[in-house]
């Protein structure tokens, strides 16, 4: 996991972008304000949702035991696993970029690659919260082809991804 | 969002019930992988409020606005897939897309390409599974996109 560590934004660069901000604000510097403002609801969209995020992931690292996840979402695991992983990613919040370390706990609990790439594509099409927002825009039969559709290709995808990977015994990065 | 933090509550109040200790070792380690993600979330948040500043909703609205072919569903995912805009935005976004005439190919194929497919989460997506597997379910989602908006302008006209 070392390459988390040296990320594009360095926090110098990260002072000067607030700093930027402030001083757009105070001037009147409409670009700046602009961006300030977008950070600021986006920043506000993530920190509502990542803590509870991280304390369940938190949770579930402590609690469920590796068996159980390997029995369920594992080799053993069969259909019942792709079920789990819809139920599991229906009442997230925040899109992919947090359910990227969700997906990664599962992993190293012993879920299958599938079973994985399933969950990453259900949080992309079967998430609770943005079908409600979803249908009050777009109408509910656009929701339900767009469902009906989105499902077993993920699931499909998902599987045939997955086992490809695994047939060529693939390593995740290295953790430090 | 009420719910993750009902969720959230009702498992931290049956964890402490359950064991102290235990629930003290979660906290760590929720705080630690929290701690670990934060710099590379900081930089996507940070991309994405310059990236939505260049590239606005109305700038979005002209793009699509007046295309319906073939065309207009790759340049939908093509944008979809650059940016990240949370859901809350997305979806009036794509309602005005449909005031205007969008087709729905157009817009399933914009807000599926969105939440599917993440160019800013990339780096993220890397660092925890890989060059490899990030690269390859990056472009299987696009191909999803892309085959459902295909079903939505079979679908068009005649169930929807």
């Amino acid at each position: 996991m070392k390459s988390l560590k040296q990320f594009p934004l360095k926090p110098i660069l990260f002072v000067l972008f607030l700093i930027f901000i402030v001083i757009s604000f105070l001037i009147e510097f409409a670009p700046g304000v602009a961006v300030g403002k977008n950070f600021g609801l986006f920043s506000f969209q993530m920190v509502k949702v990542l803590p509870a995020i991280f304390i369940l992931i938190g949770l579930f690292d402590i609690w469920v035991k590796r068996e159980t996840i390997v029995k369920q979402l594992g080799e053993t695991g069969g259909i019942k696993s792709f079920l789990w992983v819809f139920i599991l990613a229906a009442p997230m919040a925040g899109g992919l970029l947090p359910a990227i370390p969700i997906a990664y706990t599962l992993y190293q609990k012993g879920a299958r690659l599938t079973v994985v790439l399933t969950f990453l594509g259900a949080v992309g099409v079967g998430r609770i919260p943005m079908i409600l927002f979803e249908s009050t825009f777009l109408g509910w039969k656009f929701s339900i082809i767009r469902i009906i559709a989105s499902i077993p290709l993920v699931v499909v995808t998902g599987i045939i991804l997955g086992r490809a990977l695994e047939k060529s015994d693939y390593k995740l990065p290295e953790r430090d | 969002m009420g719910f993750l933090y009902i969720l959230t509550v009702v498992a931290v109040i049956i964890s402490l019930i359950a064991n102290r200790q235990k629930t003290k070792k979660a906290f760590i380690v929720g705080s630690k992988m929290l701690w670990m993600i934060t710099p590379p979330f900081v930089s996507i948040l940070v991309s994405v409020s310059i990236l939505l500043h260049l590239m606005p909703n109305e700038m979005i609205v002209d793009y699509l606005g007046d295309s319906n072919s073939y065309f207009g569903v790759v340049v939908a995912s093509i944008i979809g897939s650059i940016t990240v805009i949370p859901g809350p935005i997305v979806y009036p976004l794509c309602g005005i897309l449909l005031e205007k005439g969008v087709s729905y190919s157009v817009i399933a194929a914009f807000s599926s390409s969105l939440m599917m497919v993440g160019v800013l989460s990339f780096p993220v997506e890397r660092a925890y599974f890989g060059n490899k597997f990030a690269l390859l379910r990056n472009i299987v989602s696009l191909f999803i996109t892309l085959v459902i908006a295909l079903i939505f302008s079979l679908a068009n006209g005649r169930i929807i």
